[in-house]
């Protein structure tokens, strides 16, 4: 099937202003004639449903959790990037496009990371006046700070909690627009299906977790903001209910998975501590602004950090890549920190870690300067630790004490251990410039597309896009499709469509609860985890994808043979929520390996030991792989890969440096 | 810091669903790393009881790094456990030993009910930021973000008071069942910022108002909520909500 | 929305109660001052005048139907507000560590001022009722020196008066920042003032009248 990705005409800076410029409208009086169904209550989710609320659309929104504020959204550290240029440090538009584009290996879609730039002005503004409370300089402006892939500071944040202030932002918008009654709000409510009628989205069958009881809702369009799939791997900084069933049904009704294998491993998290660990916690990237990332040079070193001199450390990212030094993009912080683990270089009783200390800067760059505010002359080294300590503490505080409280280690006194995790996943549904996937009337937003990111995240962006799709583009683009749809009457939940869609969500229920075996959920998740990080993690090569899809399948087999679920259907069960998800997840896998083998190139994210330059470093092959990864699905196990190959008419796409 | 492995007994909070009376009901559980969260310790015992054909405690979690506001256990006593300033998922086994007996119950108020075991309902404090928890602008607004500076000291405090995650501790450590500190939070992040100006008065009456209708009790000034909070939110935030609220009040024309 | 009235708020009412305290314990100022003159030593003179003065100067008497109200207002409110947070917690914790999050006597102050109210009974009936009784129905010279010698050398009563000032003590100790805190009154730098200031009143007041109690016990004041 061949992909329209509806890119609008014209120079790269007018194409967004054209497309709202000649875009379909709908009148008041007709919004208030048309549903629709959000799903998700994240930043894209929240901000999304908001708005189409402030238009005047009937809007639906569901969340699985008790509160829509509970979105995983809600977590991300560090900031939001916005090419604001308050720094005047040489930041635009055009540079945050640029960046981006590099940043993802030059395997995003140019027309749409445009937009994201051009938006992400309207987001900063947009924010501070719902009251969002950003890091503020004295004089009152607001403060920027600098993330990995970057040369200016351009990441409006708010202290450690950026995603969190952001989250209540949009969270308080939607809740305004429920108690207005222009969205009505489900929680506690998960969405197991799409329901199509005549070739387009027209509802959703949703399931009360509560009493456990199926519904059927309406809606003439459905968007998707159901966020990534990083829990397929078990383990990652996702949060414990993350999953991909909403995407993954919403796949299997006809919307194509893009680049389902560019997943992103998050350089600095805390490292595993145990066979028990349910979660992996990140350290926020802007650490690496003032923190130092280095290995003992000896591989057998007994000594503890403070102890081993400067001379027998190895800073090598400052070593590999002097330009960017520490701030290199995640991709290549990650793969550097396995590369030289593997070496056998790691610390920690595991080995599997590497430190990240702020000792340095801590007295050079925060001691020195206090010291020189308060005209100490030569002040000794505890002197310039005690005030370096004050200035690290106002910028990381919550960071070093969520530190201390995991690992009971002060990262104060001592270097941080940290190792890479799984964190996002770049891939997810395919959608066109409109965010509409490939089943019509079927949007989806934020993470749980694949647009903007390419292979690779930029650290900062996340935030960025989630409210960019949100508030400003979905607004416009979903306009374009229900312009067409307003003499469409809202269908009956009680059609057979509806009715067929409900049973077959109810039969695989019934399925699961009556297979009665002898192993766990969690025992499932821990093994399918364990296989995609072993052969679908951080390296790849295409044995160890042959043999995973093979392993997968079989423990899919397993799973539908000898899963236990305890309690009933119609009751509050999280076990049973959970097996929904790990079989969608056991699916996934499957094609995520899929796609990682038929991609024999590295980029990004996605590193096939096959294809790296001399120095280790990933090697693209843009002749050959120059394009978009959009699965189609067809059956159990079978897919038919469709391509949607990528155009760069204003970007000189290069050999990614960060040396 | 030394790890260790520990044998302990739970006392847990067992109720079907919001009709059932409930009890509590002991468990033993058996070398529990220090290194675990108290939640992973939960993780091992609803393993156990799977394994046993038993059916595992419900208890809400999601993000498990202290910031989504779900996880709401009363621990021995105290809710979110022992420790200062932190959620009960990132409490760590380490704040235990060998052989402590540790009771687990759900919040306890009547705006929150039980829905099952550990679960409780939180959807009032929804209805609270419904009734004027926000700044009414709509998408769009083209005013420049650094058209109006805002003093650092009042972003601060008004970031400190953000901060709040919503998970309903403060309800649950006060003898009252008090949401005074919830809604303080609130009101005081808007009332600090000029976005917040323009609906001061009517933000802090509704709010109030629904404080009352959702069951909550009145505060006493006990200060558990502050002493409970994992994000450390202030009394001061009260003693702002008590002067909002008494200005508004009494220039009201309602 | 419909808007609650100030006076059916809980803050509202709150504040009242806060309101109320703080002018019961300016009362308080007076009436251990006053009775502070008894250690004067001067067989009640001082005390007797300054007494007198109070139960006759119009102002005051005034005032006193004020200070009756500002009682029963702050009990009333109190007592609805206890019985009405009661019934916010239906089920109660099988474990409470109270004690780990506030001061028990900020958890008691219903104890306490039940306490306080019953004492208040007491000690009406013994010292205000008899003035009253003087002044308007036997029309007698009155000497509340002689009723606080006579009453106050009964052990029982010592007692009594013992466990009152005790509850008074901690009563304020909550009540007296409390107060500040329900007006509004939080500051970083006031705030510690007035808790010590609080503290420093609890501790003072209440000991004074104690004092004077032992005092006219152990016939220290003759």
């Amino acid at each position: 099937m061949a992909l329209n990705s509806k890119i609008p005409q014209g120079d790269i800076d007018k194409k967004w202003s054209n497309y709202k410029g000649h875009v379909k409208l709908v009148n008041p009086a007709n919004k208030r004639k048309l549903e629709i169904i959000v799903v998700g209550t994240g930043l894209a989710g929240a901000s999304a449903a908001a708005t189409l609320g402030e238009l005047g659309y009937k809007v639906k929104v569901f969340c699985f959790q008790d509160s829509p504020r509970r979105a995983h959204s809600i977590a991300a550290q560090g900031g939001i990037n916005a090419a604001k240029n308050y720094q005047n440090d040489g930041d635009s538009v055009y540079r945050l496009f640029y960046d981006t584009i590099k940043g993802g290996d030059y395997r995003a879609r140019e027309a749409n990371v445009h937009r994201l730039a051009e938006v992400s002005v309207n987001i900063i503004d947009q924010c501070v006046a719902q009251g969002v409370p950003f890091a503020r300089e004295y004089g009152g402006y607001l403060d920027n700070r600098s993330f990995g892939g970057v040369q200016v500071k351009r990441t409006f944040y708010a202290a450690g909690q950026t995603g969190q202030q952001l989250l209540l932002g949009a969270y308080s918008a939607l809740e305004r627009q429920v108690a207005l009654g222009s969205v009505k709000q489900y929680t506690r409510h998960e969405m197991l299906d799409v329901v199509e009628i005549d070739g387009k989205a027209r509802g959703i069958i949703a399931r009360d977790l509560i009493t456990g009881k199926l519904e059927r809702h309406f809606g003439h369009a459905v968007v998707l903001c159901t966020g990534g799939y990083g829990n397929v791997f078990y383990l990652s900084t996702n949060a414990m209910g993350s999953n991909v069933t909403a995407a993954w049904k919403a796949h299997k009704k006809g919307a194509f998975f893009g680049n389902p294998c560019f997943t992103q491993i998050h350089p600095t998290c805390i490292p595993v501590s145990g066979d028990h660990q349910s979660k992996l916690t990140l350290m926020s990237e802007s650490l690496r602004n003032d923190g130092r990332i280095w290995v003992p040079k000896n591989k057998d070193e007994k000594r503890k950090a403070n102890d081993i001199p400067e001379e027998e450390r190895d800073y090598y990212l400052e070593r590999r890549y002097p330009a960017f030094g520490n701030l290199v993009p995640r991709d290549v912080a990650s793969r550097a920190a396995k590369e030289r683990c593997d070496a056998g270089y790691g610390v920690g009783t595991t080995k599997q870690a590497v430190y990240l200390d702020f000792r340095y800067n801590l007295i050079n760059k925060y001691g020195r300067a206090e010291a020189s505010k308060l005209g100490i002359e030569n002040p000794d080294e505890a002197t310039l630790v005690k005030l370096g300590k004050e200035v690290v503490k106002e910028q990381y505080g919550n960071l070093f004490d969520m530190y201390e409280k995991i690992t009971g280690e002060n990262p104060y006194e001592v270097p941080m251990r940290i190792y890479p995790a799984v964190h996002y996943t770049m891939g997810g549904l395919w959608v066109d410039y409109e965010l509409m996937t490939s089943v019509k009337g079927l949007y989806a937003l934020g993470e749980c597309n694949f647009s903007d990111h390419g292979a690779n995240r930029l650290g900062a962006s996340a935030l960025m896009q989630g409210l960019a799709d949100g508030y400003f583009v979905i607004p416009y683009t979903i306009g374009n499709y229900l312009a067409d749809e307003i003499a469409t009457k809202p269908i009956s939940t009680d059609s057979k469509e509806f009715l067929d869609a409900e049973k077959a969500v109810a039969d695989r229920i019934t399925t699961l609860m009556s297979i009665k075996g002898t192993k766990s959920v969690e025992s499932f998740h821990k093994r399918l985890g364990k296989i995609m990080w072993d052969k679908c993690g951080m390296a790849r090569n295409e044995k160890g994808l042959t043999e995973a899809i093979a392993e997968i399948q079989a423990l899919r087999k397993e799973f539908w043979k000898d899963v236990k679920i305890p309690g009933g259907i119609n009751e509050f069960n999280p076990e049973l929520d959970k097996a929904g998800r790990v079989a969608d997840f056991l699916e996934l896998g499957e094609l995520m390996c899929r796609d990682a083998l038929d991609r024999k190139e590295s980029c990004g994210g996605h590193f096939r030991e096959e294809s790296q330059t001399e120095e280790g470093e990933a090697q693209r092959d843009d002749e050959n792989f120059k394009f978009v990864s959009a699965w189609e699905y067809k059956g159990e196990s079978e897919w038919v890969l469709n391509k949607e190959d990528l155009i760069y008419e204003n970007i000189k796409i290069a050999a990614r440096s960060y040396k | 810091m030394e790890h260790y492995n520990m044998n302990l007994t739970l006392k847990v909070w067992r109720q079907k669903n919001s009709n059932d009376k409930g009890g509590l009901e002991t468990y033993q559980v058996k070398n529990i790393s220090s290194e675990m969260s108290f939640l992973e310790m939960f993780d091992v015992l609803n393993e156990q009881l799977i394994s046993e054909d038993k059916d595992p405690i419900a208890f809400d979690h999601d993000c498990r790094e202290g910031i989504c506001g779900m996880c709401s256990m009363y621990i021995n006593g105290r809710p979110h456990g022992p420790w200062h300033a932190t959620t009960t998922c990132q409490l760590h086994m380490r704040a235990f030993k060998d052989g402590d007996t540790i009771v687990v119950e759900p919040w306890r108020a009547k705006a929150f009910p039980v829905i099952k075991d550990l679960v409780v309902d939180r959807a009032a404090f929804d209805r609270i930021i419904q009734a004027g928890g926000y700044v009414s602008v709509n998408t769009g607004v083209t005013v420049d973000a650094n058209a109006t500076p805002i003093p650092k000291s009042d972003a601060d405090k008004s970031f400190a008071a953000a901060a709040c995650i919503g998970c309903g501790a403060c309800v649950a450590a006060c003898k009252n069942s008090s949401a005074m500190l919830f809604v303080s939070a609130k009101v005081s992040q808007f009332a600090l910022l000029p976005q917040g100006q323009a609906e001061r008065e009517s933000r802090v009456l509704d709010m109030v108002a629904q404080m009352d209708k959702e069951g909550f009790g009145s505060c006493t000034n006990t200060g558990a909520c502050e002493a409970e909070c994992p994000k450390e939110i202030s009394l001061e935030n009260i003693a702002r909500l008590n002067r909002e609220f008494a200005a508004a009040s009494l220039s009201s024309e309602e | 929305m419909a808007k609650e009235s100030f006076f059916s708020s809980s803050i509202g009412r709150k504040l009242i109660v806060g309101l109320t305290g703080l002018f019961l314990i300016s009362f308080l100022v007076i009436h251990v001052g006053i009775n502070a003159l008894i250690l004067l030593n001067d067989n009640g003179e001082t005390f007797n005048a300054a007494a007198h003065f109070m139960s006759h100067f119009w102002l005051i008497r005034i005032l006193e139907i004020g200070l009756l109200v500002g009682i029963l207002i702050h009990i009333a409110l109190t007592i609805r507000l206890t019985i009405e947070n009661r019934s916010k917690r239906p089920v109660q914790y099988a474990v409470s560590a109270g004690n780990a999050n506030s001061k028990w006597y900020s958890r008691s102050m219903g104890v306490l001022g039940s306490l306080l109210l019953l004492f208040l009974v007491v000690h009406m009936s013994d010292f205000w009722w008899a003035t009253k009784k003087a002044l308007y129905i036997t029309k007698e010279a009155d000497n509340p020196y002689e009723q606080i010698i006579t009453t106050l050398s009964n052990p029982i009563f010592l007692v009594i008066y013992v466990i009152g000032v005790f509850s008074l003590g901690f009563h304020l100790l909550h009540g007296f920042p409390s107060a500040f805190q329900s007006l509004g009154l939080n500051h970083k730098k006031y705030t510690p003032i007035i808790k010590a200031v609080g503290t420093a009143f609890s501790i003072v007041v209440p000991g004074l009248f104690a004092i004077i109690a032992l005092a006219v016990f152990f016939g220290l004041v003759q």
